[in-house]
């Protein structure tokens, strides 16, 4: 009716696709015998998890002292782990919530596989939690339940705690949100299917039929979910880092912590999604759904991200400097000249500095390069993880008990792991459900497909934007 | 579901769709539904549907999960097991505030979530006739009760706003 056209917009649906093509392109895979490389790929993820199942078991049977944490250390790979997961969490509840509010419409072709993402991501961050408890079959006590001890009830003022229903509550709500969504999709492939295909997909589909009073309240459910899950999203980052800041450790002891863990969330999400979507893209050929503008797009959160991290990094280093505090200045000091500088400058150069190169266009729009860094990305952000935790331990007040850390086996197999577990998720879910959102696609076509924006239209900005109404 | 015998017009287009309501609306017909493969902007003001309003349970829900969650831990930590926390008073309000927020946040949505699927008559398990297996993919479908619609006006209507195809149904 009266939605503009934006004639200075890339189009974000290319090759003239028609509403049944849509439905084509993005069912099929669905429907399919995998490919090859989808067969080698879960063989891979599934050996990981394999690993995964084994060293957890081992650290449960054994005990904790498998791993190589110590009196003075006693947060290393574990947390590093859990922070790091968290932290890719986060991009698929932004991109499908905060884009929503924004009316982004370039959401739409990723906002599925991000939202699966981040489902994914926070099962496997909630597993080092657990399991670095030791005691994995006492974990229910973290829950305030009526019990025969008392009742003795957790600490509702410790931060831990605030993670545990932060970290439940956005897992619970990132589900809900991502299923509705999937439904009338799923519906979609019901309608195609046969035989027990068809029973399977009527049960995932909840018997949607399409009417127009589910469709409207479908949409004011979402709308609300969005709005809801803003803040959830800012917050679940805000308070894992409060598990630091409210320490009294230098280093930690900060303020800037959780706008910092936020940006720094987003940022290694991103790039979590960009590493996803240009494989994904490449395997289901995507590319008339997930184009260049869409990675430009990404790329362009990276590199606000990237830099609001960087910023972050040289303040919390002035701040120290300027508080006059020993403490403080020599936490810094030892995080960046002490003995893990390789850590430190790792982090500085695959958060910091590698970000910047998405300034130049052709740079953020070429698809190599977004791939090498998305993944150096997610490896500097691990490192930034591993900094604060690992280093700032490793010299703390008393030099008596000054130590160091390095993983063991088990360590080392539960991260891998873990990175199993996520991406047989992740190809299991790429062959059930659809990877991109059908109907939303379908909803923006008019809008953003490139045969209603005329001809390549590639303008240097100075057009008007063209509004279609037919009132 | 009562026994009904639906004549229904398929459309190829959004656009289209939107006509057919429109006149059958200037014509006084009654709707028995719209069904559509995506959210149709301007629709719902031409159906007459009333704004949902979901978002006001949403609302309730919330202020049950903030009332939950601080009454709880106020009961718990001044009446059923004071303890002191680092020198803090029993009554820490500020303390309090995540575990507030997560829970309005987690109460709101789950029970709209729930909601949602309960007035549409949605959930696992349950299995809704459909009209044409075309409407989740790329049909635009008008359906009229034929109790309450002549069946020769509906075909008429098919006909002059272009429906690709027209057919019956009993549900």
């Amino acid at each position: 009716m009266s939605s503009p056209v934006s004639l200075i917009r890339e189009p974000l649906i290319t090759g003239n696709k028609t509403y049944h093509q849509i439905t084509e392109d993005l069912i099929s895979p669905t429907e399919k015998t995998p490919p090859l490389s989808w067969m080698l790929g879960f063989i891979v993820a599934v050996t990981f998890l394999a690993v995964f199942v084994f060293t957890v078991g081992w650290t449960i049977y054994h005990g904790i002292g498998t791993w190589n944490l110590n009196r003075t250390i006693g947060w290393g790979w574990d947390i590093t782990n859990f922070v790091w997961w968290v932290g890719i969490g986060h991009a698929g509840t932004l991109i499908s919530a905060i884009l929503l509010i924004f009316r982004q419409k370039w959401r739409t072709g990723v906002n599925r596989a991000a939202e699966a993402m981040t489902i994914f991501a926070v099962i496997c961050a909630g597993q080092f939690p657990i399991i670095h408890m030791g005691r994995v079959w006492l974990a229910i006590f973290i829950f305030p339940y009526p019990n025969t001890r008392g009742p003795l009830w957790p600490n509702f003022n410790s931060p831990l705690l605030w993670d545990v229903f932060a970290i439940s509550t956005y897992f619970t709500v990132s589900l809900l949100f991502w299923y509705t969504g999937l439904v009338p999709d799923f519906a979609t492939v019901r309608d195609r299917a046969k035989g027990m295909r068809k029973k399977v997909y009527n049960f995932l589909s909840f018997g949607w039929t399409g009417s127009a009073k589910h469709w409207q309240r479908w949409e004011a459910l979402s709308l609300v979910l969005a709005g809801l899950s803003t803040p959830l999203v800012l917050s679940v980052h805000t308070i894992v880092s409060f598990d630091f800041a409210t320490s009294v450790i230098p280093g930690w002891h900060t303020t800037i912590f959780p706008p910092y863990f936020v940006a720094g969330a987003i940022f290694s999400g991103f790039a979590m999604v960009l590493t996803l979507m240009l494989t994904t893209r490449k395997l289901l050929k995507l590319e008339d759904y997930i184009t260049i503008e869409h990675i430009e797009s990404m790329n362009k959160v990276i590199l606000l991200t990237g830099t609001i991290v960087g910023v972050a990094y040289l303040t919390e280093l002035f701040i120290a400097w300027y508080s006059g505090y020993v403490y403080e200045q020599f936490a810094f000091f030892n995080r960046a000249l002490g003995p893990y500088w390789w850590a430190y400058f790792g982090m500085m150069f695959c958060n910091v500095v590698s970000p910047q190169l998405f300034w130049k266009k052709s740079w953020r729009r070429n698809i190599w390069l977004t791939f090498f860094l998305s993944i150096v990305i997610n490896i500097g952000m691990w490192f930034e993880r591993f900094v604060i935790i690992a280093t700032t331990l490793a010299r703390d007040y008393l030099p008596s008990s000054w130590s160091y850390y390095s993983p063991t086996w088990v360590e080392i197999g539960i991260f891998l792991g873990s990175l199993g577990l996520f991406f047989t998720c992740y190809l299991i879910f790429s062959r059930v459900a659809p990877v991109v959102a059908v109907a939303e696609i379908k909803s923006i076509l008019k809008t953003s497909g490139n045969q209603y924006k005329g001809a390549a239209h590639h303008h240097d900005g100075h057009q008007e934007e063209v509004h279609h109404d037919h009132h | 579901m009562a026994h009904k015998e639906v004549i229904f017009g398929l459309y190829n287009d959004e656009q289209d769709l939107l006509k057919a309501v429109k006149k059958a609306k200037a014509g006084h017909m009654e709707i028995m539904d719209v069904f559509s493969p995506f959210p149709i902007h301007g629709l719902d003001p031409l159906l007459e549907l009333e704004e949902s309003r979901i978002h006001i349970a949403g609302f309730i829900y919330g202020m049950l999960g903030t009332l939950t969650a601080f009454l709880s831990m106020t009961w718990i930590f001044t009446k059923d097991w004071p303890i002191i926390f680092g020198g803090k008073p029993y009554w820490s309000v500020p303390a309090f505030i995540p575990i507030t927020f997560e829970l309005t946040v987690l109460f709101a949505c789950v029970g709209m979530v729930v909601t949602f699927y309960i007035i549409c008559g949605l959930g696992p398990g349950v299995t809704n006739p459909t009209l044409d297996d075309r409407i989740s993919d790329d049909k635009f479908c008008l359906a009229f009760d034929k109790a309450y619609v002549n069946e020769a006006d509906a075909r008429a209507l098919f006909s002059a706003t272009g429906a690709a195809e027209v057919n019956s149904k009993n549900l």
